[in-house]
Parts: C-alpha cells; sequence; structure tokens
C-alpha cells in the first residue's frame, strides 16, 4: 500500500518535471540515493532531452532506495540505468550517462 | 615502546581465550555426506565458491544448501539466478524432491532471477551495481534470509561491460555479503587453468569447493574436493558424490576408523557339511567372498545362504548385477532353492541392474539407500567383480572399502560373489579386495579324465578353526551338495575317477561281507558239528552209565542181602553154619574164614 503510494507519487513528482502530457519518449531513470553518479546522470539526461527531444519526452526518476521492489521489473543492476521504455524496443542505458554520443546511440536518437 | 612483562602477560592471556569466541562457526549444508568433510558444514556468515565445469551439479549443490538449510535448520534462503528463471529452477529441482514454489509462498525461500541481456545496454558512464545489491536486500528482508545462493554471477562479466567495474563491485558485493552475516554459496564456471573463469577465488578466500565431472571409458563419475577452508581442517581427498533423485549425497571415506563390533554369532551358511567345515557356520556381520570361475556356483552358495537366512525370518538384500530377477528366481528353483516365497512374504529383496547402466559410485550409492532404507542382516553382491568393471582400479578398491565398511559397521553379513577369469589364479581376486574379507571360499575347477569338476577350498576363515580339506561338490536338483572325500595318491578324487573308487570301494565292502558271512555260516556248521558229537558221547556215557548204576545197585543189594540169609540159615540150622550156595565163592571163603576164627 505505502510502497505504491510513494510509487505514485513519485511518479506525479517526475510527471510535473516533465513538462509534455502525452510525450513520444517515455524514459525512466533508476538511482540508488542521491549519489553524485545519480545527478550527474539526472542533469545529463536532462541536457540531452532538453536539446534533442524538446516537448516529447517524460523522465520518470526511480530511487531504488526508496521502491527497492521497482528494480525487479525492468531487471535492473547497474545504477544509474536508463531505460527507454517508449518507443519500443525498450532499451537499456547504464552509466552517468557522461558519454552523451553513446546516449543518443543507445536511445536512437539520431534518427530524429 | 617496549612491552612491560605486565601487558605480554595480559597478551597471553589474552591468546588463551581467543579460541572459545573466534572458532570458526559452520553452517550444515544439508548435504548429505558434506558436512563429515569439512566438519560440520560451510563457514558460517562467509561466501563459499563453488565451482566446476558445466553440468558439474553446481546449481543443484546452491538450491540444494538452501532448501535444506531452510527445511531442516529453519535458515531461509535467498536464490539470485542470473541463469535460469523462477519456473526452470522451480521445475529442474523438482525432480530432486523439493518444491521450491511452495517454499517461495511460506516465505521459507526467495528466488530473484537477473537477467541482463548484452545487446540492450549501452555503457554510458561509471555505474555501480547498487541495483543489485538493493534487490538483494529486498529479497534477503522478504524471507529473513541467513543464507543466500549467487548461481552464477559471473555471467554478468559477459553481460555487462567494464570489467574493472565488476570486479571491484563483485568485491564490495562479498565483502557486504559477509557484512550482513550472510552463508553465501557463489558458484563459478570453471576457466582454464583456474578455478573459475573471472577468477573468483580471488575474492573468495574462506572456503572454495571443486566440483568435478569426469567420464573415464565413458562412464561418468562426480567428485567432489574441498580446496580450501580457512581456519579449519577438512577432508582434502576427492570424494565422489551423486546426484540421484534426493539430490547430492557425497560419500565420505569416514569409515576406516576399524571400530566395527565382532559377533561371535554364527549364520548357517544354508549347506549343512559346509557348517561342519567352517565350524557351524559364518560368523555374524562379517564379509564373505565367494570366488570361483564361471558356472562354478557362486551364486549358488549365496542362495542358500540367502534361503537359510529367510528361513529365520531375517530380511536379505540380493543384489544382481548379472541376471534378472527372474531368471535368477528360475535358475535357483531349478537347483530345489524357492527363493520366490520369500520376495513373496517380504524377506528378500532382490535388485537386479546392469553393472555398466551407471557408475560404480551410483551403485554404491544405491546400495547404500536401499541398505539404509531396508535394515537387512545379509546382503549379496553378486558378482562384485561386475561391479569394479565399472569404474577404474583405484577407484572401485576405496569405494569397495567403504562399502565393505559401511556394511561391516551396520553388523551386516555380507557375501560377494567375485568372477575369476579364465585362466587367472583362483586365489586372485581381479577386486583386489580379498584382504577386506573375513571368510573366504574358492571354488575351483578339476579338469581331467574328460571331465569337469568342482572342488571347494576355504582359503581363509577369521576367527573360527576351519576345515582345510578341498572338497568336492555337485550342484544337484537338491542345490549344492558337498561330497565325500576320497584321497588318491595324487590328491583328492574328483568326478569319475571319485566314482571309481567309490565303486570300488563298494565292492571291496561286498567282499568283505560275503566273507564274513561265509565265516559264519562255517562257524555254524563246526558248532552243529561239534553239538551232534556231544549228544552222542552223552547218550553213550548215559548208556554205560546206567548199566554201571544197575550193576552197582544189584551188588549193594547183595552185599546187604548175605549176611540176613546166613543169619536166617544158622537160626534154621540152629548153628553158625554158611549158606553154602550165596554169592561166588571168594566172598564165601573169606567170609568162612571169618567165620571159622570167631
Amino acid at each position: 500500500m505505502t510502497k505504491a503510494a510513494t510509487a505514485r507519487r513519485e511518479k506525479a513528482r517526475a510527471a510535473k518535471a516533465t513538462p509534455v502530457p502525452n510525450p513520444l519518449w517515455e524514459l525512466r531513470l533508476y538511482i540508488a540515493g542521491r549519489t553524485a553518479k545519480a545527478v550527474a546522470a539526472l542533469s545529463n539526461l536532462q541536457h540531452i532531452c532538453d536539446e534533442r527531444l524538446v516537448g516529447k519526452y517524460r523522465i520518470e526518476v526511480i530511487d531504488l532506495l526508496r521502491n527497492p521492489a521497482l528494480g525487479r521489473g525492468d531487471q535492473i543492476l547497474a545504477i544509474p540505468t536508463l531505460v527507454r521504455r517508449l518507443p519500443n524496443p525498450v532499451k537499456k542505458i547504464i552509466g552517468d550517462l557522461s558519454n552523451a554520443r553513446r546516449v543518443l546511440v543507445g536511445l536512437d536518437i539520431k534518427e530524429l | 615502546m617496549r612491552p612491560t612483562p605486565k601487558s605480554v602477560a595480559s597478551r597471553s592471556r589474552k591468546i588463551k581465550e581467543i579460541p572459545t569466541s573466534l572458532s570458526l562457526e559452520k553452517a550444515p549444508s544439508g548435504i548429505a555426506g558434506l558436512d563429515e568433510i569439512t566438519g560440520g558444514g560451510l563457514p558460517r556468515g562467509r561466501p563459499t565458491l563453488v565451482c566446476g565445469s558445466a553440468g558439474c551439479g553446481k546449481t543443484l549443490f546452491a538450491m540444494e544448501f538452501l532448501v535444506r538449510g531452510a527445511v531442516e535448520h529453519g535458515e531461509p534462503g535467498v536464490f539470485m539466478s542470473f541463469e535460469e528463471t523462477e519456473e526452470e529452477l522451480a521445475i529442474n529441482v523438482a525432480s530432486l524432491g523439493f518444491d521450491v514454489r511452495q517454499m517461495v509462498k511460506r516465505k521459507q525461500l526467495a528466488i530473484d532471477h537477473v537477467r541482463v541481456e548484452r545487446n540492450e545496454i549501452e555503457e554510458t558512464g561509471a555505474f555501480d551495481l547498487e541495483g543489485l545489491f538493493v534487490r538483494l536486500r529486498l529479497a534477503i528482508e522478504s524471507v529473513g534470509a541467513k543464507r543466500v545462493a549467487l548461481d552464477t554471477i559471473e555471467s554478468l562479466f559477459s553481460s555487462l561491460p567494464n570489467p574493472a567495474i565488476l570486479r571491484s563491485e563483485l568485491r564490495r558485493l562479498f565483502r557486504w555479503l559477509k557484512d550482513q552475516g550472510m552463508t553465501t554459496v557463489i558458484t563459478g564456471e570453471q576457466g582454464v587453468g583456474t578455478f573459475t573463469r573471472q577468477g573468483l577465488e580471488e575474492y573468495i578466500s574462506d572456503c572454495v569447493i571443486f566440483l568435478d565431472h569426469r567420464v573415464n571409458d565413458q562412464i561418468s563419475t562426480r567428485r567432489l574436493r574441498v580446496v580450501k577452508y580457512r581456519g579449519t581442517t577438512h577432508g582434502s581427498n576427492e570424494y565422489p558424490f551423486l546426484i540421484d533423485e534426493t539430490g547430492i549425497s557425497v560419500l565420505p571415506i569416514t569409515s576406516l576408523r576399524l571400530d566395527h563390533k565382532a559377533s561371535s554369532e554364527r549364520v548357517p551358511t544354508g549347506i549343512e557339511r559346509l557348517d561342519e567345515m567352517l565350524g557351524g557356520g559364518y560368523f555374524k556381520g562379517t564379509t564373505i567372498l565367494c570366488s570361483g570361475s564361471a558356472g562354478t556356483g557362486k551364486t549358488s552358495i549365496a542362495a542358500h545362504l540367502v534361503r537359510a537366512a529367510c528361513a529365520k525370518g531375517e530380511r536379505c538384500l540380493f543384489f544382481a548385477f548379472e541376471e534378472s530377477s527372474a531368471q535368477l528366481l528360475r535358475n535357483m528353483g531349478s537347483i530345489g532353492i524357492d527363493l520366490g516365497c520369500y520376495i513373496a512374504n517380504g524377506s528378500l529383496d532382490l535388485v537386479a541392474s546392469r553393472p555398466y547402466a551407471q557408475g560404480l559410485e551410483m551403485h554404491l550409492l544405491s546400495i547404500h539407500k536401499a541398505v539404509t532404507q531396508r535394515e537387512p542382516a545379509l546382503v549379496v553382491i553378486d558378482p562384485v567383480s561386475n561391479l569394479v568393471g565399472s569404474g577404474s582400479q583405484l577407484g572401485s578398491n576405496s569405494m569397495l572399502t567403504r562399502l565393505l565398511d559401511f556394511l561391516k559397521n551396520r553388523g551386516i553379513t555380507t557375501l560377494f560373489t567375485s568372477l575369476t577369469e579364465g585362466g587367472a589364479d583362483t586365489e586372485q581376486t581381479s577386486v583386489g579386495i580379498s584382504s577386506l574379507i573375513d571368510t573366504w571360499l574358492v571354488l575351483d575347477v578339476v579338469r581331467g579324465g574328460g571331465e569337469r569338476n568342482h572342488t571347494l577350498d576355504i582359503v581363509k576363515s577369521r576367527g573360527m578353526a576351519h576345515s582345510n580339506q578341498t572338497t568336492e561338490y555337485r550342484i544337484s536338483d537338491q542345490g549344492v551338495l558337498l561330497l565325500d572325500t576320497y584321497l588318491g595318491p595324487s590328491g583328492v578324487l574328483t568326478g569319475s575317477a571319485r566314482l571309481a573308487r567309490e565303486a570300488a570301494d563298494r565292492a571291496q565292502v561286498a567282499l568283505q561281507e560275503e566273507e564274513i558271512a561265509r565265516q559264519q555260516a562255517l562257524r555254524g556248521i563246526r558248532r552243529n558239528a561239534f553239538d551232534g558229537r556231544l549228544a552222542t558221547l552223552q547218550g553213550e556215557f548215559a548208556v554205560e552209565d546206567a548199566e554201571l548204576d544197575r550193576d552197582i545197585q544189584e551188588r549193594i543189594r547183595q552185599r546187604d542181602g548175605a549176611p540176613a540169609a546166613r543169619a536166617a540159615m544158622a537160626r534154621s540150622r540152629q548153628a553158625f553154619a554158611r549158606a553154602p550156595g550165596a554169592g561166588h565163592g571168594k566172598h564165601n571163603g573169606k567170609h568162612g574164614g571169618k567165620g571159622h576164627r570167631t
């Protein structure tokens, strides 16, 4: 119950951060606590999205320290992991996303 | 900074106290036999590396460690699988009697399948494995786990980039598990020249167990070795182990202590004359070897023993490695030994299998298990030489030693038959177990005179006076018959030679009897003749005797009659006159003279 509730709150918080209500790109960033890597990853992601996917994306940040059960669904091992849930197919990118070129390759953003 | 004498003393006191407080605590693995080798189990709260090549039983080891821990020792576990899904695992180990799903429901076990696809993953910078930690922590907390199994964590190396990060993260993971006090089993695939491909043994220094799966002469044997176990003594040999429907069983050589009890109770052999030769039968709880070449009746002698034991109401186990149960029953029936009724009443169990169907270890385990289940008083293994063929010579000797000790420790009388190859020395067992045997019967074939005859020798029989006579025996429809011994000029006579000798002996006896009868008849005739003569003599004597008697009586009468007549005559004549006509002249003269003188 509480876990679901926190998950919902987390989602709502994430939704607030995203500018577009019906996004083409649904991204989920898994972190475990606000570590340096997590912060770096989020800012790197935000930067890339703002540059390449203006208005077409939504970022959901899941902190596994708060919602440990969520890690299982997306088979999360490495932290941070970015999951591209939409468009299909699902893609995973690990690391702090500091290598922007590889993030674009990983997310298949080049085709845009 | 030199220590004062006082501080040295206090330090030495401290050292003395250490062993009790710091002695290594062990968690029973639940794997049969392993705890005996490791002296109690795996190191509690520490990681253990279980490594080996593909198919050596690593996953099963890990799963059994968890399942037994949860069921038998009340320690819930977490199984983190990097290869198989929950469903696959459940199905795989269900065949070994573990209901994993039920255990998961009862919160005894948590299974987490970690699947990482290399091609889905793009590395874009620094990362760590905190996600794995989180999942593991969640799983541990969900069941209150005390045990953790990581099944082939090395597969992360193929699915995640950047081995350097992985290595440091794994090191951190093992450290973390230790801090959590988790007794952990980590499996690893064997590498070339190393225990694991990624050198996990560098990180896990507490206990390393190596599983091996070898195929020798097309027969596989599994072996387990404790490579290292820090802080404790452990058996360092390779121990054979088996995977069957009850999981892993390691056969430790713990029974080499030689401390079994010795009974002086006798077990009848089922063959009357053999009992006599052994002074009453085999000793209870000893090991009997019956060796001989093909067709010498080894199985028959075993069947006699089985029948005798079953008739006393004892339980028997017969392991047949040559004949099927039905064939064995028919064959024994043909020599008058009906074992079928004992199978029917449950006192006899026939276990027939092909020796090459499985390795020696597997056979021995099945023997172990059957013996443990049935608790028989007698075990027959027919023949043990076939069993040995399914393993290497060295391995089979130690295995048989173990088997013998196992049976002896339980006070079970055991009869092995052993086939001696044609032409081989009969007192040379192919098995080389003769020194472990208490009573050894050698069945031999004597060839000669166009026939094969069977002889039996008691080569040894520990602790009992026994016959040293080579005895011929015959397998008849009444079973094995030990025959009378005939000694000829060149040893024991057998077969036709014996028959000839028997016939000659019979003729000799007949001749003797005839002679005795003749002598007795002669004696009768002589006695009759004697009696006849005696009767004649007695007759003659009686006649003479009667005549003489009559004569004597006459003379007595005459003697007594004369004086009276004379007196009467004198009276009539009134004179002392002699009666002139009375008696003979001599007498008259005498009397006259007398008369004159008077």
